[in-house]
């Protein structure tokens, strides 16, 4: 089975072939944001934080930030940044990820912001006449890297749309191609299944220490990670406990050996299904997922949630027959029939399977359309 | 079990197990995509759902209740109950 991407020189594959305006800290946003109002076709990334980050933290942030440079769904990359220091530091990691094209504009450098634009505006210029010269070329799914993620779950969810999704990612890791399945705390009370299908002793030991890590922060905290997850709309939607969600959540990653565990916005090193250590907030995840080279997100939603990943796109999967309903505007396939049982998982994989091929040629998720698209990095300390 | 359309307290729910079609009668509504009790809970039992717990009675559960928050909390995250 094979798909139209566009072939990168570090060998990976991009489904799309954006070129990103990248803000190397938050307060050259509005920068980011006006050279996407003078060029069309770029793809802004705001982000939030970027400065005043040291040690732990700040490794995070540049190697999410490095990571997201470097997916190989951006053809190329301009930063910005206030000064000179941190943007080439960023432009020389994402570079040596991916051998890519990446320019810098500093605020400092050009003197101000108006000239810090149109400085960005005739780069981002270039890159997007380059970017538009190259074609999809024929690739296997071996090339492809796919993440598999729910969100707004509700009981719908465990029953019938991640199952559909697990048949998916099945089928994907049969083919030769990579899986990640993440958000740590909702491993919480399925982490038996996961664990025993751990393709050696350290991977298994792996799993279960992370999963352990969300339960030493809640002892730490001295609370119940109950509100948090499962969040309102989750418990709304008849999901009681932690326990419940996670083993309704698992399945969405299939039942293949896990190959390994991989940290926040850490590629995986080779086929198969791998676990990112992740916190369950989709913006947080996908973002970490964008970093570690996923190139496309399988999403599944019970309630309803309409976020994507604007670096991957995302697909909306819902089996929740009043979502299918009222949120059907951002969803992009309904697989209820599953849910209410007149269809296997395995039956309902395969319209999914199809639409699946078609966004990696091409096709456009509703997120993509509508723009439900954002990007949120994950913090672990607090800036100085 | 989880229910897939709203169910009315008295309303006769069937669902297969092993093979054999079996009945139990809600004792209250039970919300699409909720779950009602199969069997009888007795209080600080583990609930079992996808044939792994999913948690701990709060209180006794009858057949046909709805199993929710309201008597069925989590054993899992619980960094309140550090100590005890």
């Amino acid at each position: 089975m094979n798909f139209m991407g566009y072939k990168r020189s570090d060998g990976r594959v991009g489904i799309r072939n954006h070129v990103a305006v990248l803000a190397a800290m938050d307060n050259c946003n509005s920068i980011v944001r006006n050279i996407a109002t003078q060029v069309k076709d770029v793809l802004p990334l705001p982000i939030w934080y970027g400065r005043g980050q040291y040690g732990a933290d700040e490794e995070l942030t540049f190697r999410t930030l490095a990571g997201m440079g470097a997916n190989p769904n951006i053809h190329s990359v301009l930063i910005i940044s206030l000064e000179p220091v941190s943007a080439k530091k960023l432009a020389k990691a994402i570079k040596a990820l991916s051998g890519k094209r990446v320019e810098t504009v500093t605020v400092q450098e050009c003197g101000n912001s108006i000239s810090a634009t149109a400085a960005g505006v005739e780069i981002a210029m270039d890159m997007v006449t380059r970017a538009s010269e190259q074609q999809r070329e024929l690739v296997g799914i071996d090339k492809l890297v796919m993440a598999v993620e729910c969100g707004g779950s509700d009981t719908t969810s465990g029953i019938g749309s991640n199952p559909v999704l697990g048949k998916v990612a099945d089928w994907v890791v049969d083919n030769g191609g990579t899986v990640v399945l993440s958000e740590t705390s909702e491993f919480l009370g399925a982490e038996h299944i996961l664990s025993e299908r751990a393709v050696n002793e350290v991977v298994r030991q792996k799993i279960l220490a992370i999963v352990n890590n969300v339960e030493e922060q809640a002892s730490a905290r001295g609370v119940s990670i109950l509100g948090a997850n499962p969040v309102p709309d989750n418990i709304a939607g008849g999901l009681t406990t932690i326990e419940e969600k996670s083993l309704g959540a698992v399945i969405k990653g299939g039942s293949r050996p896990i190959q390994g565990v991989l940290e926040y916005a850490e590629p995986p090193r080779g086929a198969g299904l791998y676990l990112m250590d992740t916190p369950a907030p989709a913006l947080e995840s996908m973002t970490g997922l964008a970093a570690g080279g996923v190139q496309v997100i399988l999403f599944s939603t019970g309630k309803g949630n309409i976020v994507g990943c604007p670096i991957c796109p995302t697909a909306k999967i819902t089996a929740n027959p009043v979502t299918a309903k009222r949120m059907a505007p951002n969803v992009d396939l309904d697989v209820c029939d599953v849910f209410y049982g007149n269809t296997t998982a395995e039956e309902g994989a395969g319209p999914l399977r199809d639409l699946l091929i078609r966004i990696c040629s091409g096709r456009k998720t509703r997120a993509e359309i509508l723009g439900t698209e954002d990007i949120a990095l994950n913090r672990i300390q607090p800036t100085v | 079990m989880t229910v897939i359309r709203d169910i009315i307290a008295g309303e006769e729910i069937c669902y297969e197990k092993g093979g054999a079609v079996k009945k139990v009668t809600a004792t209250e509504n039970i919300p699409l995509g909720h779950k009602a009790a199969l069997a009888e809970i007795r209080e600080g039992i583990r609930v079992i759902k996808y044939d792994a717990v999913i948690g701990c009675a709060k209180k006794d559960i009858k057949v046909g209740d709805l199993v929710h928050v309201h008597n069925l909390e989590s054993i899992r995250g619980r960094g309140d109950l550090k100590g005890e």
